[in-house]
C-alpha cells in the first residue's frame, strides 16, 4: 500500500507542491533531449542514405570537438579552427566512403554495422595519438556562445535558465530546419531521398551513390561537430563523451531509424522522460536509473509499434 | 595432394552423417587436442596459460555461444557481457551457499540462469527484428550491469562491491582461488570448453539447430513450413545465452579471481561480436578463430616492438594498436565478410587440389 | 605528434642504453609500472604515471639508483582495464618485480589473492580495498598514506571545524563503481553516531558526462554540504553542474581523486570555491621537485609537459615513487642486500618510516604527513588536508587533518575477517 503510494501519488503530490522545480525538470530534460536528437539525427542521415548504422556517430562527435579544440591550441584564431575543423570532417567523410564504404556495397547490413564499429576503434586510437587522452576545454566564449545563466522567479521559486542551454537549443533547431530545408528544397537533398528509397532505382536514373555517400558523412560529421562543441561546453572534451552517444540509440528506436521529425520528436520524449523519472521515482530504485530507463521506455514503445513512432510500416512477404 | 578425401567411400548412413566425415580432418582434429591437452601444459608458461590460452578459451566460448544466436538463429545481439555477468554473479552466489558442491558443477548449473534471463529478455525479439533489436539487447546490457551495482545481495553485501572467488577444491586438488595452478584451471576450462563446444556442434547439426537456421534464413518462411518461432527464437536465446554465462563464470573463477561490474560492460558485448564476426557467422571453427585473433593479435603487437629491439613508450603502443585492431577490422570485413571461416575454407579447397589446380 | 615520436626516439636511445648497461650491471631493481595514458581515464593517470616514472629516472641519475642498485621501470599500459592490469601483471611479474602500484581499485582488487602467491607485495596507495589496512589479515597488501575510510573521517572532521556537522544534511555524489562505493558504509555508520543526514547520488560510469538529473536531485534534497568520490570525466561536469544550480562551492568537497589541475582546469573561474582533499604537496616548491626537474625534465629524458610538474596528480605519482624507493631502501637495510626481492620489499614497506626529519631529508619537507609502517598498522597513519581551487590553481586552506582511527580502525578489522572468512587457507601473520 505505501509503495503504491510512493509509486502513484507521492511523485504528483510532489511535482504540485514544487511547480518551479517542475519546470527546472522538464528543461533540464528539454535541453537534453535537444542533444539527445542531435545525436541520433547523425545515425538517422547516414541510415537513411545508405542503410548503414553507424556506430562511429558517438566518436566522430569527440574527434571533431577534438579536432577543433587541438586546431585552436595550435593558435589558430576560434573561427578558422572551425572551418578548418569542418574541412577535416569533410576530409573524413571523403575518406570513409573512398577507403570503406566504396568496397562494401550490397553487403549485409550487420558487416557494415561492424565496420563502423572498426572505425570506432580506428578513430579512438588515432584521436589519443594525435590530441593525447586527456580532457580538454571547449573553447566556448571563443566561439562566441553566451555563458552566463538567467533566473526567472515563478510559482514562489526560481527557475534557472542557462544561455548556453538556450543557445544548444536554438542552435539545434536551426540545424534541423537547415536539413529540412536541404532535404526538400535542394538537388542533392532529393537525391539523397531517392538513394533512401532505393539505391538501384536512384542508380538507373543517373544518381551517383558515392557522391551521395560522400555527402550524407559530411552532413553528419557536420551534426557531429555541432553535438561535440554543445556537450564539450557543457562538461568538457574528452574520450568518455563517446559513451553519452549511445543514449541516441533508444532514441532512435522510438523515432524511428529513418525519420528525421522522430529523432526530434523521441529526443524530447526520452531526455524529458528520463529526467522526470529519474527526478520522482528514481529515488525508489536506489537512484541511478537513467542509464536503462530510456532503454526501457523505447521497449515498450516497440513492442506496440515495432517500426518505431514515425518508422516506415514494416511490410514483410515471402 | 594431402588433403585429398578421393578413395574414402562412406558404406553406412551413419559414416555419411558423421561429425568429421574426412579422415585427414580427423586426424587434425585428434592432433589439435592432443597438443592442448599434453603439449600446452608441458611447454607453456604462467603468462602463456594465464593470459592467453585461458582468456583465449574463456572468450572461445562465449562466441560459440553468440554465434549460436546471432550466426546460426540470426538474433544480433549485444547483451553478451551481460549474460557473461549473469553467469559469474550465479556462479558466485551458488557457490558461497552450497560451498561445499563442486566447482565444476556449480559453474555449469549457473548457465542455467543465465539462459532463464537470456529467454526474459530474447520475448521482445517474437516482434522485433534487426537493429531495433539490437537495441532491446541493449536495454538488456543496461539494465543488468545496474542490476549488479544496485542490488547487493548479488555480490553478498561486499563493501566494493566486487565478487571474490574464494578457493575451492575437488579431489584434494584446488581448483579456484590464487593458489590454484595455472595448468589445473587451463586443463578444466578446456575440458568444459571442448565437451561444451561438442555439444554445440552437435545440437546445431540435429533438429533445433535447423530450425534456427531456417529462422535466420527467412522467419516468415519457415514460419508456414511449421517451424514455431517462439520456440525456435528462445531456445536460441536459451543456449546461447547458457553458453555465454557459463562463460561468464569461468571469466571470474578460472580467470580473474576477482570482478567488478566493470567486467561484464559492453565493451564485452563488443569484444565477443568481434570475435564472432571476424571469425564467420555461423561456424564454431570460426569462432575460435575470431577468438585467437582479436585477443592473441594485441598482445602480439604490444609485445612486438621488444622483440624486434625499438622501445616505443606503452601508450602510443596502445594507441596503436586500437588504430591496427580497427583497420584490421574493417580489412578484414572488405576482403571477406564471412570471416576467417571462409578464408579457411577457401584455403582448404586450394589444398584439395594442390599441386596440380586442373 | 611528432615531438612525442622525438622523446620516444630519444627515450628508447636511452632504455636501449640502459638495457645493455643493465646486462652487465650486478644489481638492479626491477620496478613493474602499470599505467593509463590511454582510455576514458588518462586525463588522470598521465600525469601520475609521469611523475613516478620522473622521480626514478631522477634517483638514476643523480644517485644511481637505489643503495647502489640501478632501477629499472617497465610501463605496462592498463587503459585502467581490469583484464588487461592483469595481463601486465602476468607479462611482468617473472622479471622479478618488487612491488605493483596497480593504479585502479578493480586491478587491486585482483592482484590481492595473487600478491602471496607469488610473494609480491601490492601497494595501493590511497585507493583499493580499505581493509588491506589490517596488516595481519593481509600481509601482502599496503594502502599507504591512508584508506578511503580514513580519509572520509577527516572530511567529516573538516566539515565539523567549520560550521558543525551535527544537524546538517550531507550530500555524498559517487561514481557507482567499486571505488565509489566503498565509503558507504563507513557514511551510514557514522550519520546516526555524528547526527546528520545522508543523501546519495549514485553517477553511472556512462553518466558521467551527462549529469543533470543528478544535480536536479541534489537541489530537491537540499543538502547542506556536497562530498565527492569522482574520477576522470566526472569530475569537471560535476563543479559545472554544481555551479549551475548554484550550489556553494565552499561547501563542495571532492576526495583526493577529485582534485586534480586536470579536473578543475577545464572548469576554470566557474570553479572558484571547490574544495579538495589532498595527501601530497603541491607545486614545485620542494628540492627533490628542484632535483626532478634538474636531472629529468631539463634533460628531456621524459614524457613530461614541463608546465605539469607539480601538479597534484604529477605529485601523488612522484610520492608512490617516494614510498617504494624509501621501501627499497628499508628492504635493503633490513637484509644487507643491494638486490633485494619481493620478499624482502614486503619487510621493507613494513619497517619503513618516513618521519619528518627522513622527509626533509628527501628534499620534501611538509609536502606530506609522516608515514611509519608496521606489522599490524598497513595503513601508515598519514593525514590529509583540504586544498581549495582559487580560479587558476590549488591553494592548500587546512593543516593535516588526522583521521578518526578509533572509529575507522574497528570497521577496518570487521570488514578483514569478512574478507578471509571464506577463504581457509588465506595467509595471514601475527603482529608482537
Amino acid at each position: 500500500m505505501g509503495l503504491l503510494f510512493d509509486i502513484f501519488i507521492n511523485p504528483f503530490v510532489e511535482m504540485a507542491s514544487g511547480l518551479d522545480f517542475l519546470l527546472q525538470v522538464l528543461w533540464e530534460g528539454f535541453v537534453s533531449g535537444t542533444l539527445y536528437a542531435l545525436i541520433a539525427l547523425g545515425f538517422v542521415l547516414i541510415f537513411k542514405a545508405s542503410g548503414v548504422f553507424n556506430f562511429a556517430q558517438g566518436i566522430m562527435v569527440v574527434f571533431a570537438a577534438l579536432t577543433l579544440v587541438g586546431l585552436h591550441a595550435l593558435g589558430i584564431p576560434a573561427f578558422l579552427a572551425l572551418i578548418l575543423a569542418v574541412a577535416i570532417m569533410a576530409l573524413l567523410a571523403v575518406t570513409v566512403e573512398r577507403v570503406v564504404l566504396r568496397h562494401l556495397v550490397n553487403q549485409p547490413d550487420i558487416i557494415l554495422f561492424m565496420v563502423t564499429i572498426g572505425l570506432t576503434y580506428f578513430l579512438i586510437g588515432f584521436g589519443e595519438l594525435v590530441f593525447g587522452g586527456d580532457p580538454k576545454s571547449m573553447i566556448t566564449e571563443e566561439l562566441g556562445l553566451p555563458t552566463g545563466s538567467t533566473v526567472f522567479d515563478v510559482f514562489d521559486g526560481i527557475v534557472i535558465l542557462q544561455h548556453l542551454d538556450v543557445a544548444a537549443a536554438v542552435i539545434s533547431a536551426i540545424m534541423v530546419a537547415g536539413l529540412a530545408v536541404f532535404f526538400n528544397k535542394t538537388r542533392i537533398g532529393r537525391a539523397l531521398r531517392a538513394v533512401a528509397d532505393d539505391h538501384q532505382a536512384a542508380l538507373s536514373v543517373g544518381i551517383s551513390l558515392n557522391q551521395i555517400w560522400a555527402i550524407v558523412w559530411f552532413a553528419a560529421g557536420i551534426v557531429a561537430l555541432t553535438t561535440g562543441i554543445m556537450w564539450g561546453a557543457k562538461s568538457d572534451v574528452s574520450f568518455a563523451l563517446q559513451i553519452v552517444a549511445l543514449k541516441a540509440l533508444p532514441v532512435l528506436i522510438l523515432g524511428g531509424f529513418t525519420s528525421i521529425p522522430g529523432a526530434i520528436v523521441g529526443g524530447l520524449i526520452i531526455g524529458m522522460g528520463e529526467k522526470l523519472f529519474e527526478v520522482y521515482w528514481g529515488g525508489l530504485l536506489g537512484g541511478g536509473v537513467e542509464g536503462w530507463f530510456a532503454y526501457v521506455i523505447a521497449l515498450i514503445f516497440l513492442l506496440f509499434r515495432p517500426q518505431g513512432l514515425f518508422g516506415e510500416k514494416i511490410i514483410e512477404r515471402v | 595432394m594431402l588433403y585429398r578425401e578421393a578413395g574414402q567411400f562412406k558404406t553406412s548412413y551413419q559414416a555419411d552423417q558423421a561429425a568429421f566425415p574426412i579422415f585427414q580432418d580427423q586426424l587434425a582434429v585428434w592432433a589439435i587436442l592432443a597438443v592442448a591437452f599434453i603439449g600446452v601444459p608441458l611447454v607453456g608458461n604462467d603468462f602463456f596459460l594465464n593470459s592467453i590460452m585461458i582468456p583465449f578459451l574463456i572468450f572461445a566460448l562465449a562466441s560459440v555461444g553468440l554465434n549460436i544466436l546471432t550466426g546460426y538463429a540470426g538474433q544480433l545481439s549485444l547483451g553478451t557481457g551481460a549474460f557473461m555477468g549473469v553467469g559469474a554473479y550465479a556462479c558466485y552466489k551458488l557457490t558461497t551457499i552450497f560451498p561445499d558442491v563442486n566447482i565444476v558443477i556449480m559453474i555449469v548449473a549457473s548457465g542455467f540462469f543465465s539462459a532463464g534471463i537470456g529467454m526474459i529478455f530474447g520475448l521482445p525479439s517474437l516482434r522485433i527484428k534487426g537493429f531495433y533489436l539490437v537495441v532491446t539487447t541493449l536495454a538488456a546490457q543496461f539494465f543488468l550491469e545496474w542490476c549488479f551495482i544496485r542490488i547487493a545481495w548479488l555480490y553478498n553485501y561486499n563493501p566494493s562491491g566486487a565478487i571474490e572467488v574464494p578457493q575451492r577444491e575437488a579431489f584434494g586438488v584446488i581448483l579456484t582461488g590464487a593458489s590454484a595452478t595455472p595448468v589445473t584451471r587451463y586443463l578444466l576450462v578446456l575440458s568444459i570448453v571442448v565437451v561444451m563446444t561438442w555439444i554445440a556442434f552437435n545440437i546445431i547439426r540435429g533438429r533445433i539447430g535447423r530450425s534456427w537456421m531456417m529462422i535466420r534464413d527467412m522467419d516468415i518462411a519457415a514460419e508456414l513450413m511449421g517451424v514455431k518461432p517462439l520456440n525456435a527464437k528462445l531456445s536460441a536465446f536459451a543456449v546461447s545465452s547458457f553458453y555465454c554465462g557459463v562463460a561468464g563464470a569461468m571469466m571470474v573463477f578460472f580467470w580473474l579471481g576477482a570482478a567488478e561490474v566493470e567486467s561484464f560492460d559492453v565493451n564485452h558485448s563488443f569484444l565477443i561480436l568481434f570475435m564472432v564476426i571476424l571469425g564467420g557467422l555461423g561456424s564454431i571453427k570460426g569462432a575460435f578463430m575470431g577468438a585467437a585473433f582479436i585477443w592473441i593479435l594485441p598482445i602480439l603487437i604490444r609485445a612486438a616492438p621488444g622483440w624486434i629491439g625499438i622501445e616505443v613508450q606503452a601508450a602510443t603502443v596502445e594507441h596503436l594498436n586500437f588504430m591496427l585492431i580497427g583497420g584490421l577490422i574493417i580489412f578484414f570485413l572488405i576482403i571477406e565478410p564471412h570471416g576467417l571461416a571462409r578464408l579457411w575454407s577457401i584455403g582448404k579447397q586450394k589444398l584439395r587440389v594442390w599441386p596440380f589446380p586442373y | 605528434m611528432l615531438k612525442k615520436l622525438a622523446i620516444g626516439a630519444a627515450a628508447l636511445a636511452m632504455l636501449g642504453a640502459a638495457q645493455v648497461s643493465t646486462a652487465q650491471a650486478e644489481d638492479t631493481i626491477f620496478i613493474p609500472s602499470l599505467t593509463y595514458r590511454t582510455g576514458p581515464f588518462s586525463g588522470g593517470g598521465t600525469p601520475f604515471a609521469n611523475g613516478f616514472a620522473d622521480y626514478m629516472n631522477m634517483l638514476n641519475a643523480r644517485d644511481g639508483g637505489i643503495g647502489g642498485a640501478k632501477i629499472v621501470l617497465e610501463e605496462c599500459e592498463t587503459a585502467y582495464n581490469a583484464q588487461k592490469g592483469v595481463e601486465c601483471y602476468e607479462a611482468t611479474k617473472g622479471k622479478g618485480a618488487l612491488v605493483y602500484n596497480p593504479l585502479s581499485t578493480g586491478i587491486t582488487l585482483q592482484l590481492i589473492p595473487k600478491a602471496p602467491v607469488d610473494e609480491i607485495p601490492v601497494l595501493s596507495m590511497g585507493y583499493g580495498l580499505s581493509a588491506a589496512a589490517v596488516g595481519e589479515k593481509f600481509p601482502w597488501t599496503f594502502t599507504y598514506p591512508t584508506s578511503y575510510w580514513s580519509q572520509m573521517t577527516s572530511i567529516l572532521k573538516y566539515i565539523d571545524d567549520n560550521g558543525g556537522l551535527s544537524g546538517k544534511k550531507i550530500g555524498f555524489i559517487y561514481l557507482d563503481l567499486g571505488y565509489g562505493r566503498e565509503p558507504i558504509p563507513l557514511l551510514e555508520q557514522l550519520a546516526p553516531q555524528m547526527g546528520f543526514e545522508l543523501a546519495m547520488f549514485p553517477v553511472a560510469g556512462k553518466e558521467m558526462q551527462n549529469q543533470s538529473s543528478h544535480w536536479l536531485n541534489v537541489r530537491k534534497e537540499n543538502p547542506d554540504w556536497m562530498i565527492m568520490w569522482g574520477w576522470g570525466a566526472m569530475n569537471p561536469t560535476a563543479i559545472k553542474e554544481a555551479a549551475k544550480i548554484r550550489f556553494p562551492l565552499d561547501r563542495f568537497i571532492g576526495n583526493w581523486w577529485s582534485g586534480a589541475h586536470a579536473d578543475l582546469n577545464p572548469v576554470g573561474e566557474a570553479g572558484k570555491g571547490y574544495l579538495a582533499a589532498n595527501f601530497s604537496g603541491i607545486g614545485t616548491d620542494f628540492p627533490a621537485l628542484q632535483d626532478v626537474i634538474k636531472h629529468v625534465i631539463e634533460p628531456g629524458n621524459t614524457q613530461t609537459d614541463p608546465g605539469d610538474v607539480g601538479n597534484v596528480l604529477y605529485n601523488r605519482g612522484l610520492f608512490n615513487a617516494v614510498i617504494v624507493a624509501e621501501a627499497v631502501r628499508a628492504a635493503q637495510a633490513a637484509t644487507g642486500k643491494v638486490a633485494v626481492t619481493g620478499a624482502d620489499m614486503r619487510v621493507g614497506l613494513e619497517t619503513f618510516n618516513l618521519s619528518e626529519e627522513r622527509l626533509a631529508e628527501l628534499g620534501l619537507a611538509g609536502f606530506t604527513a609522516p608515514i611509519q609502517g608496521s606489522c599490524a598498522d598497513h595503513e601508515g597513519q598519514g593525514s590529509i588536508f583540504i586544498q581549495q581551487w582559487n580560479g587558476s590553481d590549488w591553494e592548500r586552506v587546512s593543516d593535516l587533518i588526522t583521521p578518526m582511527t578509533d572509529v575507522v580502525g574497528p570497521m577496518l578489522q570487521a570488514a578483514a575477517d569478512q574478507y578471509v572468512s571464506d577463504k581457509p587457507d588465506w595467509q595471514t601473520q601475527t603482529c608482537g
